[in-house]
Order: C-alpha cells, then sequence, then structure tokens
C-alpha cells in the first residue's frame, strides 16, 4: 500500500495554444510503501491529503482513464507493469537488496506515474483522478489482468499491427503522423536497448562493489601477516580506502537504477501510450471510413429500389442514406478532432520528455561528479601513508 | 627495465633486458639482450632469440642444483597466456556480420589493446626473472644462465618427455608431504622458527588477497565495458535528428567514451601496481617457502646422519664412512643456513620496496584518472546546463 499527499490543489484554465507551459500547483508523492496487512491511520491536512491505496488500485485507475480518453487520441500515462517474480519475493519477506530495490523502483515509477497523470489538464480533470487522490477507501480494481506486462505487451502489438496495416492507406496530408510514428518505433527500440546495457551495468556495478569489500578484508588480513610495521599499516589503509570504494561503487549503482535505468523504463512505457494514441486515430479514420463504404451501399440499394418500385422500401432506404450522412458528418469531424488531440499530445510529450530527459541526465551525471570528489579525498588521504612504507 | 650489476671483485658489468618480444600463433619469441664485460663470454654485446620453456629449464635447473638449495630461487615466469584473448578475438571475427562497421571497429580496437597488453605484461614477467637472475651474486655466474644468454642455437628442451614429467610429479607429491612434516618440527633457531611461521601465513593471505584483486579488477573491466556500450546506443539516439535532445544525448555520448576509457585504464593500472605485485609475491614468497623446506630437509638429514654416526660408534662398525656422512650433512646444513637467512632479509627488503613503489604508483594513478574523470564532467555539465 501506497501513502501520497496531494499538496495544493487549484482549479485550473484551460489551455491557450498548444506551446504553452503546463502550470500545476498538484504535487504528488508516493512514500512507504508498506505489505498489505498493516494500519496506519491517514492523516489530515488543510491542502495536504494522505490516502492508501492499493498497487491494483493505480492500475485500475489507469484502465479506467485509458478507457474513457484514450479514444479521443490522449497520450494516458501508462503504470508500472505487475511483476510476479517482484512482488513474490516481497511477499514472503525475502529482505535481500534485491528485493528493496524492486519496491523502491515500484514506488518511484508510481510516483511518477501520478504525477503525470495530474500534470496532464484534461486528466486531472477526470473524477475518477479526483476520487483516487481524495477517497478514503477504494472498492477493489478487479480487471486488472489485462494490465499485466504480458497484457501490455500483447495490447501494444496489436495497436502497432493495426497501425502498419493502415499506414499505407493514408493520404499525404498525413505524412506528419506517419513520420512522427516511425520517429516514435525507432526511439522505442534504442530505449529497449540502452534500457538493458544501463541494467547490465547496474548488475557489474553491483559485482564490483561485492568484489572490493572481499579484496578490503583481504588487504586487511595480508595487512596483519606483513611484519614490516610501516608496511602493514599502509596495507590496511588500504583496505579502508576499498572499503570506503565499495560504499561508493554501491551508491553509483543505486544512482544507475534510480536515476538512470528507471527513467529509460518510464519512457519505453510512455512510447507504448503514444503508440496506442496513433492506433487510436487509426480506428477513428477506420470507423469514418467503414461508414462511408456503408453509405456507398445504401445509396446503391436505394438505386435498386427505384428500378424496382417499391415504394416502402424505398421510404427505408432513404431514411438509412439520411441517417449515414449523419455518421459520415460524425465520424469525420471525430476524426478530424482525435487527429488534432493526438498531434498537440505528441508535441506536449516530446516537449516533457526533453525536459524529463535533460534533468535526470544532468542529475545522474552530478551523482558520478560527486562520486569522484569522494574518490579523490580517499587516496589523496592514502597516498601519505604510502609513501611512509621504509 | 634492465638492472646494471656491478660485480665489484672482478669489476664486470651484466645487463639483460627483453629487447623485443614477436607473438606468433602459439608461442612468443623473447629476443633476450645481454651487455657483459664478463670475461667467460665471446663478444660484450649479443641477443638470442628465447621461447618460454626454455626460461623454464634455466629456471627448473636452479631449483635442481644443490649448490643453491640455500637461495631463493627466483620464481619461473607464468606461461604467456593468449588463449582467452585469441578466442575473443575469434567470436568477433564470426559475429562480424551482426553489428554495424562501427561497432566491429571499436571492439577489434579494444580485444587488440587487450591482446598487446597480455603481451606486454609477459615480456615484463620474463625479463624480471632473468633481471633477478643477473641481479644475484652467485646465480648470475651460473654456467647455464650463461649458456641461455649467449648460445644462439635452440636449446631444445622443450617438452619434457614422459619419464621426465612423472618423475617431476613425484618429486613434488614426496616434497609436499615432507613439506607437513617439517612444518611441524620446532626449529631450535629462532629467527627460522619466526621465518617458517611468518612464511607460511604470509603466503597463504598474498594468495587470497590476489585472488580477491583479480576479481576486483575483473569487475571493473566489464563496467567499463558497459559504459562503453552506453556510449555507443546514446551515440545513436544522439544521431536520430537534430533535436535539442538530440544533441543533448551526443554531448552526453560523447563524455561516456572518455570516461570509459579512464575507467579502462583504471583496470589496467590496478591490474599493473596491484594485481601484478601480489601474482609476483605469491610466486617469490612460495621460492622462500621451498628454500625453508629444503634447509629442513637439510636439517632432517643432519640429524639422521648423527644417529647413524651413534648407531656406528655404538658398533663400532663403519665408523669413518658414518664420521664422513655427518660431517658433508653438518657443512651442507650449516652453509644452507648461513645464506638462506642473508636471503631471507634481502627478500623483505625487495618485498617492502616493491609494495611501497607500487602502492604510491597505485595511489598516484588512481588520483590521476579520479581528477581527469572530475575534469570531464565538470567540463560536460558545465555545457549541458548552461545549454538547458
Amino acid at each position: 500500500m501506497f501513502h501520497f499527499h496531494a499538496q495544493n490543489l487549484f482549479q485550473l484554465e484551460e489551455e491557450e495554444e498548444e506551446e504553452e507551459e503546463d502550470k500545476f500547483d498538484i504535487f504528488v508523492s508516493v512514500k512507504d510503501p508498506e505489505k498489505i496487512g498493516e494500519t496506519t491511520l491517514p492523516m489530515f491536512r488543510n491542502k495536504t491529503f494522505t490516502v492508501r491505496r492499493r498497487f491494483s488500485d493505480f492500475l485500475g485507475l489507469y484502465e479506467k482513464l485509458s478507457e474513457k480518453h484514450g479514444p479521443n487520441g490522449f497520450i494516458v500515462p501508462p503504470p508500472p507493469e505487475k511483476s510476479l517474480l517482484g512482488m513474490t519475493k516481497v511477499k514472503v519477506g525475502k529482505e535481500d537488496s534485491s528485493s528493496t530495490d524492486f519496491v523502491e523502483r515500484r514506488r518511484g515509477a508510481l510516483e511518477r506515474y501520478l504525477q503525470r497523470v495530474v500534470n496532464h489538464p484534461s486528466l486531472l480533470q477526470d473524477p475518477d483522478v479526483r476520487e483516487f487522490l481524495e477517497r478514503e477507501e477504494l472498492p477493489r480494481a478487479v480487471s486488472t489482468q489485462a494490465l499485466s506486462g504480458a497484457g501490455f505487451l500483447k495490447m501494444i502489438n496489436k495497436a502497432t499491427d493495426a497501425v502498419s496495416k493502415m499506414t499505407i492507406k493514408m493520404n499525404e496530408s498525413d505524412v506528419w503522423f506517419e513520420e512522427k510514428l516511425q520517429e516514435v518505433e525507432s526511439a522505442d527500440q534504442q530505449f529497449r536497448k540502452l534500457h538493458a546495457l544501463v541494467e547490465s551495468l547496474v548488475v557489474h556495478r553491483k559485482e564490483l562493489s561485492l568484489n572490493t569489500a572481499s579484496f578490503a578484508k583481504s588487504a586487511a588480513m595480508l595487512g596483519s601477516a606483513e611484519d614490516n610495521t610501516a608496511l602493514s599499516r599502509a596495507l590496511s589503509q588500504l583496505a579502508e580506502v576499498e572499503d570506503k570504494m565499495e560504499q561508493l561503487h554501491q551508491e553509483q549503482a543505486a544512482n544507475d537504477t534510480f536515476t538512470f535505468a528507471e527513467m529509460i523504463a518510464d519512457y519505453i512505457r510512455l512510447l507504448g501510450a503514444v503508440r496506442g494514441s496513433f492506433d487510436h486515430r487509426m480506428k477513428a479514420w477506420q470507423r469514418w471510413q467503414d461508414a462511408q463504404s456503408m453509405l456507398q451501399k445504401k445509396r446503391e440499394t436505394e438505386a435498386k429500389l427505384l428500378w424496382a418500385n417499391k415504394p416502402d422500401k424505398l421510404q427505408l432506404a432513404k431514411e438509412e442514406i439520411a441517417e449515414w450522412e449523419a455518421k459520415v458528418t460524425q465520424y469525420e469531424r471525430d476524426f478530424e478532432r482525435v487527429s488534432a488531440t493526438v498531434r498537440k499530445e505528441v508535441i506536449r510529450f516530446e516537449r516533457e520528455k526533453t525536459k524529463n530527459c535533460k534533468r535526470q541526465i544532468i542529475k545522474y551525471l552530478e551523482c558520478l561528479l560527486q562520486s569522484q570528489q569522494q574518490l579523490i579525498k580517499y587516496w589523496e588521504a592514502f597516498l601519505p601513508e604510502a609513501k611512509a612504507i621504509a | 627495465s634492465a638492472v646494471l650489476n656491478v660485480d665489484l671483485q672482478t669489476d664486470a658489468m651484466l645487463q639483460v633486458d627483453i629487447s623485443d618480444a614477436l607473438s606468433e600463433r602459439d608461442k612468443v619469441k623473447f629476443t633476450v639482450h645481454t651487455k657483459s664485460t664478463l670475461p667467460n663470454f665471446k663478444q660484450n654485446e649479443f641477443s638470442v632469440v628465447r621461447q618460454h620453456e626454455e626460461f623454464i629449464w634455466l629456471h627448473d635447473s636452479f631449483v635442481e642444483n644443490e649448490e643453491y638449495a640455500g637461495y631463493i630461487i627466483p620464481p619461473a615466469p607464468p606461461r604467456p597466456d593468449f588463449d582467452a584473448s585469441r578466442e575473443k578475438l575469434q567470436k568477433l571475427g564470426e559475429g562480424e556480420g551482426s553489428m554495424t562497421k562501427e561497432e566491429f571497429t571499436k571492439m577489434k580496437q579494444e580485444l587488440e589493446a587487450e591482446y598487446l597488453a597480455i603481451f606486454k605484461k609477459t615480456v615484463a614477467m620474463h625479463e624480471v626473472f632473468l633481471c633477478r637472475v643477473a641481479a644475484h651474486p652467485v646465480l648470475r655466474k651460473d654456467l647455464n644462465f650463461h649458456v641461455f644468454l649467449e648460445y644462439n642455437q635452440d636449446l631444445s628442451v622443450r617438452g619434457k618427455n614422459k619419464k621426465e614429467k612423472l618423475e617431476d610429479f613425484f618429486k613434488n607429491v614426496v616434497k609436499s608431504a615432507d613439506g607437513v612434516l617439517v612444518a611441524g618440527v620446532k626449529d631450535v633457531d629462532d629467527f627460522f622458527e619466526h621465518e617458517k611461521t611468518f612464511l607460511l601465513e604470509y603466503h597463504n593471505r598474498v594468495k587470497d588477497a590476489s585472488a580477491k584483486s583479480d576479481r576486483m579488477i575483473r569487475s571493473h573491466k566489464n563496467a567499463a565495458d558497459d559504459i562503453n556500450r552506453i556510449a555507443s546506443s546514446l551515440y545513436t539516439l544522439g544521431t536520430q535528428d537534430s533535436t535539442d535532445l538530440c544533441k543533448f544525448f551526443l554531448k552526453v555520448s560523447e563524455l561516456f567514451e572518455k570516461t570509459r576509457k579512464i575507467e579502462a585504464r583504471i583496470a589496467a593500472d590496478e591490474d599493473l601496481k596491484l594485481a601484478d605485485l601480489l601474482k609476483y609475491y605469491l610466486r617469490e614468497s612460495q621460492a622462500a617457502k621451498d628454500l625453508l623446506y629444503r634447509r629442513s630437509r637439510a636439517l632432517v638429514d643432519y640429524e639422521n646422519a648423527n644417529k647413524a654416526l651413534d648407531k656406528a660408534r655404538a658398533k663400532n662398525r663403519d665408523v669413518l664412512q658414518a664420521e664422513t656422512s655427518q660431517q658433508l650433512c653438518c657443512h651442507k646444513f650449516e652453509k644452507i643456513s648461513e645464506s638462506a637467512k642473508q636471503e631471507l632479509i634481502d627478500f623483505k627488503t625487495r618485498r617492502v620496496a616493491a609494495f611501497r613503489k607500487n602502492l604510491v604508483e597505485l595511489a598516484e594513478l588512481e588520483l590521476k584518472h579520479a581528477k581527469g574523470n572530475l575534469q570531464l564532467l565538470q567540463g560536460c555539465l558545465g555545457i549541458l546546463k548552461g545549454n538547458t
């Protein structure tokens, strides 16, 4: 279960132009994950409030938002996937670093998920979002199976199949969409590759940390066996330096994970949502096309009936034509509306992505920099000890 | 690097180094270059080509020579091992089709650098062995050593025959059994008693430290490799188009490309200054243990000879023979003890000096690299933050 605070909820104004900065004064944070079963009282303050939510509640919220806003072309931010392996370890009570990492990754991902939802001007207006943030107890979300990792992937794959089949049929006025989709797909590929590489780095840094600790102990043992006093002391100082290095490597691995790898994981999920919005646009187009075909069929029927001289059926046919003409107009308008929304959403997404990626990478590099400064301190302290050997 | 040795008595100089080396398919050919004013050499400066097995032959001839029982025999250099590196290069060649030209070129360069590093190391280790021999007041005069240095034909020592290999095997088995026996006997001499205790413990701990340092450095190399791939991946992301974000990725890719080179250098320097140092003293401490063992054997022989003499005197039979034998054993034991003491003191001096040199250099290099990394990061962050 997760606690979060929602501070300073304000009324919002309509966005005027698509380039305008989103201005919100709502801040969410997700803290203190606990296993189900423990009790903590939620706190109430003026414009700050805290509620407890289960992981499935987050998934349930996504499902609702995605059903409502997805078809209109909105990019609905996705939450992190269900993870059978990760959660099993946590439930069993395995207190090792991999399960604490998993819990922290999930906590961070949920926080960022919520932040993205409330940062979105249209989504914040949704009553389900308000309810999620404010209501004390939420009824259990039932149908969250579709949102497991595999289900998610299936949904994305279905969308891409549909898209790739239809792109060929669209006319040139949609070149922007075609190009964007290609960009999104190639970015997705690259991000996945990058994610795997960063995860590999995390593994190796953790190994390095363990091996450094092991070496430190060994060096200390060697130092105590050494019978030259100054060398003995220098060796135990070396052991201390290596101990500190172990700590640095651990911190680096955490930096790699939470600042870098998790950012990339977020964007892999978001790119999936972007492709989803393209898919919805395609569906809207298809509905319009289908309506046009239907209208054509009805007109052909009418023509046949004119020759056949059946006034009753003819009347029916005329009514149906009117009905379908209206639908064609409606669906065309829908398609244009959805296209405009998708376009606006994609531009917004890219702007946010640029801002976020830059910020996170700078944070990551600053941590690396601090690490080097520490390193310098440690070795500078050691050097005189080494020189003192006689 | 060569060591200049001047024999004070005869004013003769002996300088040995490996001036060149050639790596062929399954062997390395070392060019051993000698400069000497010793009268027994035909020329003052000459070179021969030697392979690893010939170094081993020379080392083993020292070990087997009874005259040298009282010295720490400089440890033999390890066999040049390019198998892993060669395998990697082969795999790379097979996988050429599955990667981009840039990736392939990059990986090839790295593997070639790795190969070169291993090559340099093996040359250094073979050279150190020769220099230690040349520096030793007695061993430098050894005839086999001079043959090794000067005889410009193949020494034909490659591949011991089966009989010799079996003999070696049994020799080692007997040695280790004896080793256990002798270790339990307390020495009369405090100095040797202390040295025995010290060396047994020290050797084990150096062994452990050597293994652990290898593993640590291996992880470091792996992390550097990952950073290299991450740099490539960021480069690909950065070249997709010319947006702000892409330019950003390119800058970061450039940074990682540089920092990973430093990380690889750190791993290489740790390998040279720390891992190699520990490996060397693992071998030298073993050689020192072997010396103690030989002295213990000589002591046991001496004690047995004493017992045999007493028995002979009691029976009044073969007394002269027993006396001669006992005198020989006594002499041998005393000779070994005398030189062993000096050898062990020298060993300590050498060890302390080597550790000092390497630990100082290690610290200086770690500092240099950390400062390098810091500068790169500061520079890059300055640019990235300025443009945001």
